[in-house]
């Protein structure tokens, strides 16, 4: 059943294989949960400046994407997004054919899914937020610029702390849906490794082991970012 | 109205739009199932989780702490490829259930929603106040009609919200189990992406209908919202 000699390092096992493989997942979390920061930010700012516009956008853009299965939007973003790239490209006067790797396609479809979630944390942290202490910023002469980046992020990163460690951890288990793009993460792997020594449990076993590894440390990792950045508050 | 409906028999998404409909049934069979039994589950589960007894209290937290920690396409793999190669489950009375994808994604999407929901039920339980489960005692009631009638209630009242958070969640969750054959509306509209080549028609005909499924499921839960709070319910007059 459990063939532990299919998992050791070298030719004869595939133990450096998924290493590789964990590193890929690793790697492309970290990506999308950036990627899909940038645009939660964004996405955040047109729901809060008083554009009714952006607002609608911003809103439609949440909804859809958190009410629609992750797979579809994969499977969306993974066929469809060739084509509309290469139609942007059109427009640039760019005829041939363009095809971007799996890497960035699979990043770029979690980062959307990734950034509804952190939006909505984001946009909550701003929101608690004492407004008293953007006046109070004002009043000792703070431009826009130092107030963000002095006053505001610093208490909205605390706020919004506990909610991105969720997130992070959200996106780290979404991105085993990208294997069906064919890019080799521990999904891939798994399902690779157990077609060729058709031994299914075994990899699927160890696949399990693998995220619970990550989720688990990633986990005591935010915990221990969370003690540091409520310091002034226990 | 016949140029109407020649538009839209000659528009693919209109097209794609019917044949994913004739996939909702495979949805919702899984979420018939999964979601009733997984309530049920969940209760039992936060019960045992918050019980004084160790044993008990610490299998249910393990068995959260992994389901949650690992992603639900692998718990998927794990019992439709995974169990069907176990010598002894193949010859069991089991097989006859986990040979077909159906049932492997409704007993997948059981445990991963108790995992979840029973945590939820579990935070209900425990913002239960002492002086109301004392309030219950002194009235004379037994361990059963406490739960009954003076925990639960005040429990799940409090959780609807998240609890119908995860719902949506499972409704999402649905479309994964198109990953082991079975037909649901994502796997129909991978199947008419693969024969029309028109990947963009196909897939947002099947979110349109994944969007108004969870739409229901937001009213749904609104509405039990708006019957179990009836203190809540701003007055008419």
């Amino acid at each position: 059943m459990f063939k532990f000699e299919k998992l050791v390092f070298g030719d004869l096992g595939w133990g450096d294989e998924f290493l590789f493989a964990t590193l890929m997942t690793i790697t492309v979390s970290i990506l999308s949960m950036g990627l899909g920061l940038c645009l939660a930010i964004i996405t955040v700012w047109a729901k809060l400046i008083s554009n009714k516009i952006t607002r609608l956008i911003a809103n439609f853009y949440t909804t859809v994407v958190r009410g629609v299965p992750e797979l579809l939007v994969i499977y969306l973003i993974f066929f469809g997004g060739n084509s509309v790239i290469m139609s942007i490209a059109k427009l640039f006067g760019y005829n041939g054919y363009i095809e971007l790797n799996a890497l960035t396609i699979g990043t770029i479809a979690i980062a959307f899914i990734s950034a509804t979630y952190s939006s909505e944390v984001l946009r909550a942290a701003y929101l608690a937020v004492n407004k008293g202490q953007v006046e109070a910023a004002k009043a000792l002469g703070l431009n826009k610029i130092q107030i963000f980046f002095r006053v505001m992020g610093p208490q909205i990163l605390r706020h919004a702390l506990p909610g991105i460690g969720n997130v992070w951890q959200i996106t780290l288990k979404d991105t085993s849906l990208i294997s069906v793009t064919g890019l080799v993460e521990i999904m891939r792997q798994t399902r690779i490794a157990s077609n060729v020594e058709h031994s299914p449990l075994t990899f699927l076993v160890t696949a399990a082991f693998l995220y619970l590894f990550l989720t688990t440390f990633s986990g005591k990792f935010f915990k221990v970012l969370e003690l540091n950045y409520s310091k002034g508050y226990n | 109205m016949q140029y109407i409906t020649d538009y839209l028999n000659q528009s693919l998404l209109f097209r794609n739009f019917i044949e994913v409909l004739l996939g909702l049934d495979n949805t919702l069979l899984l979420l018939i199932i999964s979601l009733p039994v997984g309530f049920i589950l969940s209760l039992i589960f936060a019960i045992g989780r918050v019980s004084e007894n160790k044993l008990i209290s610490k299998t249910i937290a393990s068995y959260i702490f992994v389901i949650r920690g690992t992603p639900l396409l692998v718990q998927i793999y794990l019992i439709y490829f995974g169990l069907g190669s176990v010598e002894f489950i193949r010859e069991s009375f089991l097989w006859y259930l986990l040979r077909e994808p159906f049932w492997c994604g409704v007993l997948a999407l059981t445990i991963n929603t108790v995992a979840y929901g029973s945590e939820i039920f579990r935070g209900g339980i425990q913002s239960v106040t002492k002086g109301q489960i004392e309030s219950g005692l002194s009235l004379g009631f037994n361990k059963l009609m406490l739960l009954r009638k003076v925990i639960f209630p005040i429990a799940l009242r409090k959780v609807l919200p998240s609890y119908g958070n995860e719902l949506i969640l499972m409704v999402k969750a649905t479309s994964l189990v198109s990953l082991t054959t079975y037909m649901e509306m994502t796997g129909i509209a991978r199947k008419i992406m693969a024969k029309t080549f028109a990947p963009v028609e196909a897939f947002i005909a099947a979110g349109i209908l994944y969007l108004f499924l969870n739409f229901l499921m937001v009213q749904f839960v609104k509405y039990l919202e708006w019957k179990y709070n009836p203190h809540l319910r701003v007055s008419q007059t």
